[in-house]
């Protein structure tokens, strides 16, 4: 009889509280000498989730990552990862993680799959199941052509791929991929994105990633977190975090023809509007600061002074604002200090 | 093995679950058997066995067309087939084969390690093998054995190819005692060329490029094979000085600390060990008082192999600590590492 197992790290009945966290941390920093890589850091990644760490390069999310996978020691503070503490037991973690490390690289006179089958003995996989797995695999990531080429005749984006299914090979109940998308062209990012999702869905894995280019990523990820010089400045949903950033100001982009001073007029008339700025780029683009109120009546107002808006768009929706806003506003609050 | 009943719940009949990935036991097993077959397919092979293996018939066809021209040397002696290995033609400059593996042996220990740890790190493939559910020694550990294996296979063929030779050029066929000493200088080489490798791997381990690292190692040696006679008599010279009108005692001092010096680089211990095991009429490699010379005191015998290992002993004991001390280094360098480059 074949026996299927449950999926991992899925305790199934377990009373404890914290069972449907795939990872969390609690205070977790690491420094060197002087430099804090990582400060303070507390997440939490729910199993089954798509989470992405989004910050520049130099934010201290590889140093986040070697510490949640057992290869690099924490500072002070300490990490869960699938239940149990990478620093004390990185063997039971790195069971059960796959990590895609940033700029993977492989055994370049070794073919793909060969490559695969070094991962697979690492992970103690009987010979047999580890080849149907990998032939399985490299179907998936669309390299079962490829397969049997030497890995220095790839690609960027082949070896990319191959490093999720190199990441998938021990069947993990975790993914952590560090830079996923990074320097492949935009059609591999747009495949290796929708590789990631599908492997996530299908083989209901959690899904750590971390990268610096937010537009490209946010896409797959149910909840970001944004990071930078070693902290967490937001946490949640891109919607969430929008509206966490304005706070209870809105601002609008409002296209509207007609003569400047008339325009302008028409919007500063409408109640609740605080300010007024004319696009720099572009004449025809007004920015509307407000309460969020304002969304509700603003066109209806200026429809009655008979001007009719062709386009209305919330600022900070668009997923780069909001990050340049971060971090900027971070800047600003250094400059303060 | 009991399996939680929450273990039987049905996944997508399509998707090809791994059995239970138990991670192996012995990581190191699984480096290991990689790296060597890694190594037995590699280039630098070819070119070492096709370099060493050609030296090594010059030095044997050398030796042996001297035996073979001075039979008289050759009737009723014993160990002849040994002294092939280890027999210096008089008034060749073709060193005894014995000798070649000391000299050349090195190369062999640092082709297999220069790389060993930097060219993981320059591949990017060390972050994703150390993600795996082995210890992070394991790839050490793994590498290590992997390499002494490939070079003992190098050497088991090069003496092997010399030993035909040897049998063609003089129908010489080994005692059962020359094979018993064979295997022991074997080991002996192994010892030797382990160190070499352990050296190389530690260099691969603090040096970041390989290049440079290959550079260190072949530098060491080096000093160690052409330099090194020379530094340990300046030493000795400086600490028990030899004036014009020296007793013998002081001679006798100065040459003694020269011996001790020496013994500091592996090459002098493997040339020892070697010289005590391949010629059974060697009693010491020190210093032979005159008087006990011309008296015979010493009668010059044939020793049994068990008193040739018991005076190689020592040397064999210090050559494998040098190795021990060597890898450890390496050891503890590559643990206390961070991943990231």
């Amino acid at each position: 009889m074949v026996r299927k197992r449950a999926r991992r790290g899925r305790p199934v009945g377990s009373d404890e509280a914290d069972h449907d966290l795939a990872i969390q941390t609690h205070g977790l920093t690491k420094a060197y000498g002087d430099l804090v890589a990582v400060d303070n850091l507390n997440l939490s990644i729910r199993a089954g989730e798509v989470f992405g760490l989004l910050g520049p390069n130099g934010a201290g999310k590889t140093t986040t990552i070697l510490m949640l996978l057992g290869l690099s020691e924490p500072t002070r503070g300490r990490a869960e990862v699938v239940g149990f503490d990478p620093t004390r037991q990185p063997l039971e973690v790195k069971r059960r993680v796959g990590y895609l490390p940033d700029d993977v690289g492989f055994y370049a006179e070794l073919t793909g799959r060969q490559n695969l089958r070094y991962t697979a003995a690492l992970n103690g996989i009987e010979r047999r199941a580890a080849n149907d797995r990998i032939g399985q695999l490299l179907e998936q990531v669309g390299l079962a052509d490829a397969a049997d080429r030497r890995v220095e005749q790839y690609s960027r984006g082949m070896r990319q791929r191959l490093g999720l299914a190199d990441a998938m090979v021990k069947d993990p109940s975790v993914m952590i991929l560090d830079e996923p998308t990074a320097s492949i062209d935009p059609a591999g990012v747009t495949d290796v994105l929708a590789l990631i999702q599908a492997l996530a869905r299908d083989n209901g894995v959690t899904v750590l990633l971390s990268s610096h280019l937010l537009h490209q990523v946010h896409q797959v990820c149910d909840r970001v977190a944004i990071f930078n010089a070693g902290r967490i400045l937001a946490q949640g949903r891109m919607a969430q975090l929008a509206e966490q950033l304005a706070g209870d100001q809105l601002e609008l982009e409002v296209g509207l023809e007609g003569p400047a001073d008339q325009v302008e007029a028409a919007l500063r008339a409408v109640t609740g509007v605080t300010d007024v700025r004319r696009d720099p780029r572009d004449p025809s683009l007004w920015h509307v600061t407000g309460p969020q109120s304002i969304r509700g009546h603003l066109a209806g107002d200026l429809a009655a002074r008979g001007l009719s808006v062709r386009h209305l768009r919330r600022v900070g929706d668009e997923l780069d604002e909001i990050y340049q806003r971060y971090f900027t506003r971070e800047a600003d609050r250094g400059h303060a200090a | 093995m009991a399996t939680p009943p929450d273990a039987l719940v049905l996944v997508d009949p399509g998707v090809v679950r791994a059995t239970p990935s138990k991670p192996p036991r012995f990581g190191w097993q699984v480096v290991a058997s990689k790296e060597f077959s890694d190594g037995i397919l590699s280039v630098r092979l070819f070119i070492l066995i096709a370099l060493l293996g050609l030296a090594a018939i010059g030095a044997v066809y050398s030796t042996a067309s001297y035996v073979g021209n001075n039979a008289q040397l050759a009737t009723g002696a014993s160990g002849l087939f040994v002294l092939l290995f280890s027999h210096q033609a008089a008034g060749s400059q073709v060193p005894s084969f014995a000798a070649l593996v000391g000299l050349l042996g090195p190369l062999l220990g640092i082709a297999f390690g220069f790389d060993a740890i930097n060219g993981e790190r320059s591949e990017r493939t060390l972050p994703r093998l150390v993600a795996q559910p082995i210890h992070r020694d394991a790839v050490i550990i793994g590498k290590f054995a992997a390499g002494l294996a490939v070079i003992g296979l190098v050497l088991l063929a090069i003496t092997l190819i010399v030993s035909g030779v040897a049998f063609l050029v003089l129908g010489v066929s080994p005692s059962p005692d020359d094979l018993a000493r064979l295997a022991a200088w074997f080991v002996v080489a192994l010892a030797y060329l382990g160190f070499w490798l352990a050296f190389a791997m530690l260099c691969s381990v603090v040096v970041r490029r390989a290049a440079t690292s290959a550079l260190a190692a072949i530098a060491l040696w080096i000093v160690l094979t052409i330099f090194a006679a020379l530094l340990v008599g300046i030493v000795a010279s400086y600490l028990a000085p030899v004036p014009a009108n020296a007793t013998v005692d002081q001679q006798i001092a100065n040459t003694e600390l020269q011996l001790d010096l020496a013994r500091v680089s592996p090459g002098t211990l493997y040339s020892e060990a070697a010289a005590y095991l391949l010629d059974p009429t060697v009693q010491t490699v020190g210093i032979v008082p005159v008087a006990q010379q011309t008296d015979n005191r010493a009668i010059p015998s044939i020793l049994p192999i068990d008193q040739s290992l018991l005076l190689a002993w020592p040397q064999v004991v210090a050559l494998v600590a040098l190795t021990v001390v060597c890898f450890g280094l390496g050891y503890i360098a590559f643990m206390r590492q961070e991943v990231r480059a």
